[in-house]
């Protein structure tokens, strides 16, 4: 088993740097230069704007560019954003635990809707509750975060002004007071991002359990006089998790690049909404930083997958 | 193993020493489809006594494995649905009993090897953890206990060194090691009745003749009484105190197994006989293997008189005309046609 994490781990040095490398040359190749304003002001003669970009080794071939970015990169330097000057570790630090915890907690209830929903709509099939369930699921995953989202906010924000509709990360209250506000301002976030991915995961959990609940295992489960709860726990729920952990795990890291959508409607202050802002702006090292984080963390659970699988499945053998 | 010897072992019929271990009486199990209500057992009536080996014969979609799961209510309902008659366990009716009175008869009272060893066991728990789950569930045991209870049926079952094996999954082991596994889940708790559905189909012949000699083995040790459904004659011959043969949903023949293979009465079970393919006349005759022609009639609608009269060399008129009673022709042996004494 360590054997095996190891080598997981080894591999995945070379993938990483194969995305880092793709990553870098794109986004050199990409039209756009932070200089771009400082060209059309004429206060600076064009001398001092060569020798800047000189300084900065802007005007290296693209490999050299790579390996001092790649070197940096490793010394646990990120650069500073073309935008603001502030390190692009800070910037993400800062940022990180917003969507953390929104989406954090929107997986949770995602979970927390479609295990219980689809466990009891397959063991129920073609019951008015299957039905109902069915039908929601379907709406739920049919219609955007974006509509959901605005949807919300038209509701809860203009109509009724229950909840803020705008995400703020400076609460001016402490204790009890501070959760009730963060509380009031992640409600619509995390139910639109949850909902939605609660109901693609209800079909799936539906659809995996109807997969187990006609094999003949259930039936001898049965036989030994088990109660009809232990059957669907022990040897329905269990046997079903498999493809579930799995698919879970693997859409983990979409699930940081669906929130980007979400984040900018309720204007959540999250890496997704930090992505989005420095590619409009042209902002290279962030961009990098940012994506190259979310392709560490595609790999990251992709190996989380595996090592599920393996616990899950005792026929899986870490060779 | 031969008939003979398995006659030998067996202790006397039940005299009237209380009700029967098993009686099942008219029993009717239909399945509603989009195309209607199939009548896959279309009443039944078939008695075990203690300590005996009963086998019920009959070819693919003839019921015998609807009822053998019907007697622990395995079956799925809906679309299943007993529409008749009575399931009578030691003389206590299993048909009205609800799902926490047939929970305490599975297993503990009645065990249930299944055909498929491959897929019957949960291939994410070991074997060890499975049979415990019957132990612990009935008999209130330990982990521990249950473990160290799981060891010693595997070494009942002849699993070579069962106290490593106990902790192996389901997939570390072969078919025939399987239906060992099953056969140990199945006696943990020391049935009267095991119930056996086909178990030697889904393995090799070799493995079939050792899985039949543990399970004789097995019912001379705890003293139980075994009902064998399969589609072998060859395995009726070898096991079997008594036979019941199937056919389209009802009992046309029963008899002592030596008066079955002796004298068939039911041009069917006649059939099925002449169908066991024959090496030794193959070779030196150059026969052909008989087979019965014609199709099983559907059970959405079968026909009015005997089901096997389409099919049947010996049908006359009156065949068609009303189902034929399964009546006693000689004593002891039961068949459901009307020209039996002519036709054997």
């Amino acid at each position: 088993m360590t054997q095996y994490l190891l080598r997981r781990v080894l591999i995945a040095i070379p993938s990483l740097l194969g995305i880092s490398v793709i990553l870098f040359t794109v986004l050199a190749l990409a039209p756009g230069d932070p200089f771009e304003e400082l060209a059309t002001n004429p206060a600076i003669p064009p001398e001092v704007r060569q020798n800047l970009r000189a300084s900065l080794g802007l005007d290296d071939p693209i490999y050299l560019r790579y390996f001092a970015w790649l070197g940096s990169m490793l010394q646990g330097d990120w650069g500073y954003s073309f935008i603001s000057r502030i390190p692009v570790d800070d910037l993400i630090l800062q940022r990180l635990p917003t969507t953390v915890a929104v989406i954090g907690a929107s997986q949770v209830l995602a979970l927390c809707i479609a295990l219980p929903v689809g466990v009891m709509a397959a063991t129920r099939p073609y019951s008015l509750f299957d039905q109902v369930a069915n039908t929601l699921a379907f709406v739920g995953f049919s219609l955007p975060t974006f509509f959901t989202g605005l949807l919300l906010i038209l509701l809860f924000s203009i109509h009724l002004d229950w909840l803020p509709f705008v995400y703020s990360t400076k609460i001016d209250a402490t204790g009890l007071a501070w959760w009730w506000a963060q509380l009031k301002q992640s409600i619509m976030p995390i139910a639109v991002l949850g909902l939605f991915q609660g109901a693609a995961w209800t079909r799936f959990v539906r659809s995996a359990v109807l997969d187990v609940v006609r094999l003949d295992h259930v039936t001898t489960a049965r036989a030994k006089g088990l109660p009809e709860s232990r059957v669907t726990l022990r040897h329905v729920v269990r046997n079903a998790m498999i493809p579930v952990v799995t698919l879970v795990a693997l859409q983990m890291p979409a699930v940081f690049g669906g929130a980007i959508v979400t984040e900018q409607i309720f204007r959540v202050p999250g890496i997704g909404s930090l992505l989005i802002t420095s590619i409009l702006s042209n902002d290279t090292p962030v961009i990098m930083a940012v994506t190259f984080v979310f392709a560490a963390l595609v790999i990251f659970f992709n190996l989380v997958a595996d090592i599920l699988y393996g616990w899950l499945d005792p026929r899986i053998s870490y060779r | 193993m031969s008939a003979a010897t398995m006659a030998a072992a067996a202790p006397p019929p039940a005299a009237a020493a209380g009700p029967r271990l098993l009686e099942i009486a008219g029993l009717k199990v239909h399945f509603r489809t989009d195309d209607g209500w199939v009548r896959a057992v279309d009443g039944v009536d078939i008695g075990v006594d203690r300590g005996e080996t009963l086998c019920v014969v009959g070819e693919s979609g003839c019921g015998k494995t609807v009822t053998a799961m019907t007697i622990l209510k395995l079956i799925a309902m809906p679309p299943g649905k007993i529409v008749a008659g009575s399931i009578l366990w030691q003389g206590r009716d299993l048909v009205p009993l609800g799902p926490d009175q047939m929970r305490a008869i599975r297993a503990k009272e009645i065990g249930f090897v299944f055909q498929e060893p491959m897929t019957s066991l949960n291939p994410v728990y070991t074997v060890g953890e499975q049979i415990a789950e019957a132990v612990r569930q009935h008999e209130g045991l330990s982990r521990r206990a249950a473990r160290d209870r799981a060891a010693e049926m595997l070494r009942l079952v002849n699993i070579p060194n069962p106290q490593r094996r106990v902790d192996d999954y389901p997939h570390q082991f072969s078919g025939g090691m399987r239906q060992r596994v099953m056969i140990a889940m199945a006696l943990s708790c020391n049935p009267k009745l095991l119930i056996a559905d086909e178990p030697t189909t889904a393995l090799d012949v070799t493995i079939q003749a050792q899985i039949l000699d543990l399970m004789q083995e097995m019912k001379e040790r705890l003293g139980m009484a075994v009902l064998l459904i399969t589609h072998a004659m060859g395995v009726v011959a070898e096991t079997a105190q008594r036979v019941v043969v199937m056919y389209a949903g009802q009992v046309v023949e029963e008899a002592p197994v030596e008066a079955l293979f002796g004298r068939p009465m039911h041009p069917y079970t006649q059939g099925l006989i002449r169908s066991i393919p024959r090496l030794d006349l193959a070779a030196t005759e150059h026969r052909r293997l008989e087979a019965i022609p014609g199709t099983v009639p559907s059970l959405l609608n079968p026909p009015a008189g005997c089901r096997f009269a389409a099919r049947c060399r010996h049908a006359i008129p009156a065949c068609s005309a009303a189902p034929p009673p399964l009546r006693e022709v000689t004593p002891g042996h039961l068949a459901a046609c009307i020209r039996a004494e002519e036709i054997s």
